[in-house]
């Protein structure tokens, strides 16, 4: 039938297509800075690519003439060290949490109420009550990337334990299988995928409070030179960095397909 | 049926025009003699009178004399509002002289300080929690808008007991956290202005060590417009600066206007009277052209080169700067601290003395 739904591109086509809005926001930026550059040549706001490039070799190949670091990558590796432990302990208490919550009925009735309020406040509101709690160093930033995740995935991971078919846990019972036994051999193999699921979707978020506690109080981190910069207009500076931050978060939720592709291979078989 | 073929070459091209249009909405406004000005102020002591003026007609005022339309416009970010006239979106801007020279000069706009309306003598502190003497600040880290007036009266505290910034660690902190952050433990040194300082030294602990009234004329609060707008719109300048003077007259009296001017100036920057003249005390106005041309006319040249060297040593001059002098700077009376080739801001005196000759 010929309908727009049943026409398909073909590779070479989808190819295209897919490269097509980023060749049109390029070519736009591009023309939109010339532009500007021709009114004034030193125009900080759409800089030229030459500008740009300038700007990258000197944040992330020549040393900080005052503090002897390669900004970019030290800027990198605070920021990663930060995300990965707020991350990492929010998957864990999530993954521990949400379980709970999914299978223990009174664990849920004392928990399910308390998590839904607390996943509704938004953190970035009761910043300064957080300062007050960890102060304002390295804690205070994992925290608020911690605590910004940690509802959705306990939420996230107890849905999906409810959802296991509940002939699975009475036939694990009729067995002889206890409590504990049902959680270890039934219920976390097929919740680990699950919660690597939740994290892919709550990076995003992560990413986006990690920036905001680095605005506040930091003195290193891709959202402090971001917000730094921002003070005299550095677009050379702050564009390439808000693609890197684009390429990383992109990294990492590939990595994250990636080994649960790998580890938990049973959950791809059949499709 | 009708094919929903379109070339995609056409496509293409459309596309391209639309993000096109979208993006050259952002380019520079031409300059060129017209009759719509903005210019944007955040809220500090010494640009409280500005809300004043655009709320109470002062502003409609003297843009009708010269029949022309003025707005100004409050912004809730200090740096947004100068972003946005470096950017070109407004005619001019409440800067200090240092955010001045940093952004739209060294971002290439051609800007002059048209007039300043006060230097901060106080209002921006130095304050160290549990030590009262400024050399205590020696190793420890300090809590400041990084690259704002703040740190750069701290570079200029340290210099003048013989340290340098290499002997404390600096934090860049939000402004707008500065009080909760000093309730914290790890907080132990900040660099702050007024309300914020005067909220944290209220308390027992915090002590002021070093503040702007030892660096009496070097903050200067200005009104910033674009050189090009002020060359080709006269009319402007003149009304920008009778507004100031007349907003300046009503509050320096001594009367019950000048009370109600500050009582609402006070409570439009979230304090109250009391508040603001003790954030006023703190502030050297300039109530009277004659003051602020007496100023401009002194010793501004070496004042300068403390700011230069400060933003010269942060790499704030652009990358391209060999020198503090990268930016020629043009004094009132047309002599050039810096490169001549490349002066990129500008004082002058001319409408202020058309003000005290009561030329306007």
């Amino acid at each position: 039938m010929r309908r727009l739904i049943n026409r398909r591109p073909d590779v070479a086509a989808r190819f295209g297509l897919m490269i097509l809005p980023f060749v049109i926001v390029i070519i736009a930026y591009m023309v939109a800075s010339d532009a500007r550059l021709s009114v004034n040549p030193n125009d900080k706001l759409l800089p030229g690519w030459s500008t740009i490039s300038d700007a990258i070799e000197r944040m992330a190949f020549q040393p900080d003439q005052r503090t002897g670091d390669y900004l970019l990558w030290s800027d990198t590796l605070s920021s990663l060290t930060r995300l990965g432990i707020g991350v990492g302990i929010a998957t864990l208490i999530g993954g521990i949490f949400g379980i709970l919550q999914g299978l223990i009925p009174y664990f849920r009735a004392s928990f399910n109420a308390f998590t839904s309020v607390l996943s509704m406040i938004p953190p970035l509101a009761v910043l300064p009550i957080l300062f007050i709690i960890f102060g304002l160093g390295e804690l205070a930033k994992v925290m608020l990337v911690m605590i910004g995740i940690v509802p959705f995935l306990i939420r996230d991971l107890a849905l999906r334990t409810a959802e296991i078919p509940h002939e699975e846990i009475i036939k694990a019972q009729t067995l002889g299988a206890s409590t504990w036994q049902i959680i270890i051999r039934i219920v976390v193999p097929q919740m680990l995928p699950r919660l690597i699921d939740g994290v892919r979707l709550s990076l995003g978020a992560a990413w986006l409070f990690l920036i905001a506690a680095e605005a506040i109080a930091s003195d290193s981190g891709l959202g402090y030179r971001i917000f730094l910069m921002r003070r005299y207009l550095a677009m050379d500076v702050i564009l390439p960095y808000v693609a890197w931050i684009t390429f990383l978060a992109f990294a990492l939720d590939l990595a994250l397909r990636l080994f649960q592709r790998v580890a938990f291979r049973w959950m791809y078989r059949g499709n | 049926m009708t094919s929903f073929k379109l070339s995609s070459l056409k496509i293409f091209a459309a596309a391209v025009v639309a993000m096109t249009l979208a993006f050259t909405a952002i380019s520079p406004a031409h300059a060129e003699a017209k009759k719509d000005f903005k210019v944007a102020w955040s809220i500090y002591v010494g640009w409280m009178p500005w809300g004043y003026a655009m709320d109470n007609g002062i502003v409609k005022k003297w843009a009708d004399k010269y029949d022309i339309n003025i707005e100004v416009v409050q912004f809730n970010d200090y740096i947004e509002a100068i972003n946005q006239y470096t950017a070109g979106a407004y005619d001019g801007v409440m800067a200090t002289n240092m955010d001045a020279l940093a952004i739209p000069s060294a971002g290439g706009v051609d800007s002059t300080i048209l007039l300043i309306c006060d230097y901060s003598d106080g209002n921006d502190v130095i304050i160290l929690k549990g030590k009262e003497d400024l050399a205590d600040i020696k190793g420890q880290k300090v809590n400041l808008v990084e690259l704002s007036v703040s740190h750069y009266v701290l570079a200029r505290a340290l210099e003048k007991i013989g340290m340098s910034e290499k002997d404390v660690t600096v934090v860049n902190t939000s402004d707008a956290d500065m009080i909760a952050a000093w309730s914290t433990p790890d907080v132990t040194a900040m660099t702050t202005w007024n309300p914020m300082a005067a909220e944290i030294l209220a308390q027992d602990d915090a002590y002021n060590v070093f503040d702007s009234s030892e660096l009496p004329g070097e903050i200067q609060d200005s009104l910033v417009v674009n050189t090009q707008t002020l060359k080709d719109n006269p009319a402007f300048a003149k009304a920008m600066t009778g507004i100031w003077y007349e907003t300046m007259a009503l509050m320096s009296a001594d009367d019950e206007a000048a009370t109600a001017a500050k009582t609402a100036m006070g409570e439009a920057s979230g304090t109250d009277l009391a508040g603001y003249e003790m954030q006023l005390a703190a502030t050297e106005m300039f109530y009277k052209p004659e003051d602020y041309i007496a100023f401009t006319e002194g010793n501004l040249s070496e004042l300068t080169t403390f700011v230069t060297s400060f933003l010269f040593d942060h790499g704030l001059l652009g990358q391209d700067a060999t020198s503090p002098g990268y930016i020629g700077i043009e004094l009132a009376d047309g002599t050039v601290v810096g490169d001549e080739s490349n002066v990129l801001l500008r004082y002058t005196t001319e409408y202020a003395k058309m003000a005290a000759d009561g030329e306007l």
